[in-house]
């Protein structure tokens, strides 16, 4: 007992004094599951907002499938954008596998049905006369579904950031096609498993204390936003 | 050639049946008064007319194209008609940029936008709440807010659903002198949804009276008012005195009428046993004691059941075999020293009655 204490004062000293390697492995995480994010979110949001807006058959079946996706194991993914990007892959050329490109796409391709069902949740959450409005002002059908996303903004915003959430807290993709390269390609996840198993629970709690912290701050400002609307 | 021609509509939702052969034209710079009870269908015609909706057949002609069914036309309609919704919606942003949206999405440029927007929210009494967001306004004011951004560009054609509906009065008399004054000054054509008669015939040069998705009626609210074609539009425009009678005899177009057992002549095209509605307004009955001495071919006596006063006219209710209404001056009323149970004379002319067929 008195050992896992020690191993939590020593994490909060290593992260107090902004140790290097662990400073430098958070930003990453950061960095990566925030481009991951905005590539998931360019995509998501104008699509989720097509969806939403047009009627079409199949409409219910395709929010149906998008919501089955929500819970895609991250492994999967991880072994789909692995064999993707593989040398034999159709992809291999690129020369991406264990790259943090890599891990940027697997993270966005892993975080697209949540962002897309939650962007079309939060858009049928807006009153259907807003539709009827932007168009009656003239509005192309391009503009009318922006302003729709607008009057959703504080909802899609949600949409986005638990797509972030789920993206910096998954370890299988970024395991499977980043690689855990120190340096390189290792994240928080990757870099707190790694450790755990070698045994270094100092540098493991340092980085587990700092990643729930992200996500708290997070949810915390999430939370704060939605009170005040 | 008409601005908007409208040609044989009908619209099912699910299945449910909401408009049934409407036809009917707005010409350039008129105000069409679209009367009738709730559920008439007047919203699901203005959602065609704004393109909202494609109607399930019928054509609808804009200057003199057929716009329904080309998403491409359909918006250039749009972009010249405006809606105001019965329940209008702003935007969840300043009142500035709700009024603005109209201009932005025609693209002009911001200076364009600015100077618009500050005359309109001037004319409608906004300028105030310019930054104001426009979700924490009353009623009234939103109402405002709904109707300066569909004035903003200012379109060919304005329409609007039961626009005063929750309205105090001073709103209701502000919106309605605005809409008279867009237009008189821009030649604005309005068609006006209204389940309010005497609205309709305040603003409307002409007016199209709705019952259970048809178009039962069009004409000028005079018209209307004094010669409804059918029992519905009749009692919808609230012609109090409709009675039923039966035909016995037509000379000339002078028919006597049987209602219950009294004898009612009338000027009417109908045939002996023709099953009749007679519709006679207040207005035209006269009162007097003793029995009358006028020109009227119908005089009746009876008692009198019943007496309102309203400001300066006073409204008689008396049994004469049938009930009947008619409405005089107080003066009059305290003259004849009416009360209830007075015996009294009422007599109409034949003129008067006006018949519809069953």
């Amino acid at each position: 007992m008195t050992e896992l204490w020690d191993a939590f004062v020593e994490a909060l000293r290593l992260i107090v004094s902004l140790d290097d390697e662990v400073v430098s492995i958070a930003w990453r995480s950061l960095r990566v599951s925030a481009a991951s994010t905005a590539l998931a979110a360019l995509f998501c949001i104008p699509l989720g907002g097509l969806i939403s807006f047009r009627s079409f058959h199949g409409k219910r079946l395709l929010i149906n499938i998008i919501q089955t996706f929500y819970s895609v194991p991250t492994v999967c993914v991880g072994l789909f954008v692995f064999l993707m990007l593989s040398r034999a892959g159709p992809l291999g050329g690129l020369g991406l596998l264990f790259t943090p490109t890599a891990m940027v796409l697997g993270q966005a391709l892993l975080i697209t049905p949540i962002m897309l069902g939650l962007t079309i949740s939060a858009l049928s959450g807006v009153d259907k006369t807003i539709r009827d409005t932007t168009l009656s002002l003239g509005a192309s059908e391009r503009q009318a579904i922006w302003a729709i996303i607008k009057e959703a903004r504080f909802a899609v915003g949600a949409a986005i950031v638990l797509g972030f959430g789920r993206a910096i807290s998954e370890v299988g993709v970024a395991w499977m096609v980043g690689g855990n390269i120190k340096g390189f390609t290792r994240l928080l996840t990757t870099a707190i498993a790694l450790d755990a198993q070698k045994g270094e629970l100092v540098l493991a709690l340092a980085l587990g204390v700092i990643l729930i912290a992200i996500a708290l701050i997070v949810s915390l400002g999430v939370n704060l936003v939605q009170q005040r609307h | 050639m008409s601005l908007i021609q409208v040609v044989d509509l009908n619209q099912r939702h699910g299945s449910k049946t909401t408009l049934k052969w409407v036809s009917f034209s707005l010409e350039k710079g008129e105000v069409f008064g679209l009367i009738g009870p709730t559920g008439a269908g007047k919203t699901t015609l203005l959602r065609l007319l704004d393109q909202l909706e494609n109607p399930t057949s019928g054509k609808i002609f804009f200057d003199g194209r057929v716009v329904t069914g080309s998403p491409r036309l359909q918006t250039q309609v749009r972009r010249k008609v405006s809606m105001v919704l019965q329940k209008p919606v702003v935007f969840n942003t300043s009142v500035i940029d709700n009024v603005a949206y109209p201009l932005k999405v025609r693209g002009h440029d911001r200076k364009t936008v600015a100077e618009t927007v500050n005359e309109i929210l001037k004319t409608v009494g906004l300028e105030e709440y310019a930054k104001r967001n426009a979700r924490t306004l009353s009623g009234g004011e939103t109402q405002k807010v709904a109707l300066a951004r569909a004035l903003v560009t200012r379109p060919q054609v304005l329409l609007l659903d039961e626009p005063t509906a929750n309205l105090d009065p001073l709103s209701l008399d502000m919106i309605e002198k605005l809409v008279v004054q867009f237009n008189r000054e821009y030649g604005m054509a309005v068609v006006i949804a209204t389940h309010e008669m005497a609205q309709g015939q305040r603003l409307a040069d002409r007016i199209g009276v709705m019952m259970d998705g048809e178009l039962v009626q069009t004409g000028k609210p005079s018209e209307i008012f004094s010669t409804p074609t059918d029992l519905r539009v009749a009692r919808f425009v609230g012609v109090e005195n409709i009675l039923q009678g039966k035909v016995n005899s037509n000379r000339e177009s002078l028919v006597h009428i049987d209602v219950q057992g009294r004898d009612v002549e009338a000027i009417a095209n109908r045939f002996p046993g023709d099953e009749v509605h007679l519709c006679i307004r207040p207005e035209d009955i006269t009162l007097s004691l003793r029995g009358a001495s006028t020109s009227a071919r119908n005089s009746f006596s009876g008692q009198v059941t019943g007496l309102a006063l309203s400001g300066a006219l006073a409204r008689v209710q008396l049994d004469c075999g049938f009930t009947l209404v008619a409405l005089i001056t107080k003066q009059s009323a305290e003259e004849l020293g009416l009360q209830i149970g007075k015996q009294a004379h009422v007599s109409f002319k034949a003129t008067a009655v006006h018949v519809i067929g069953q």
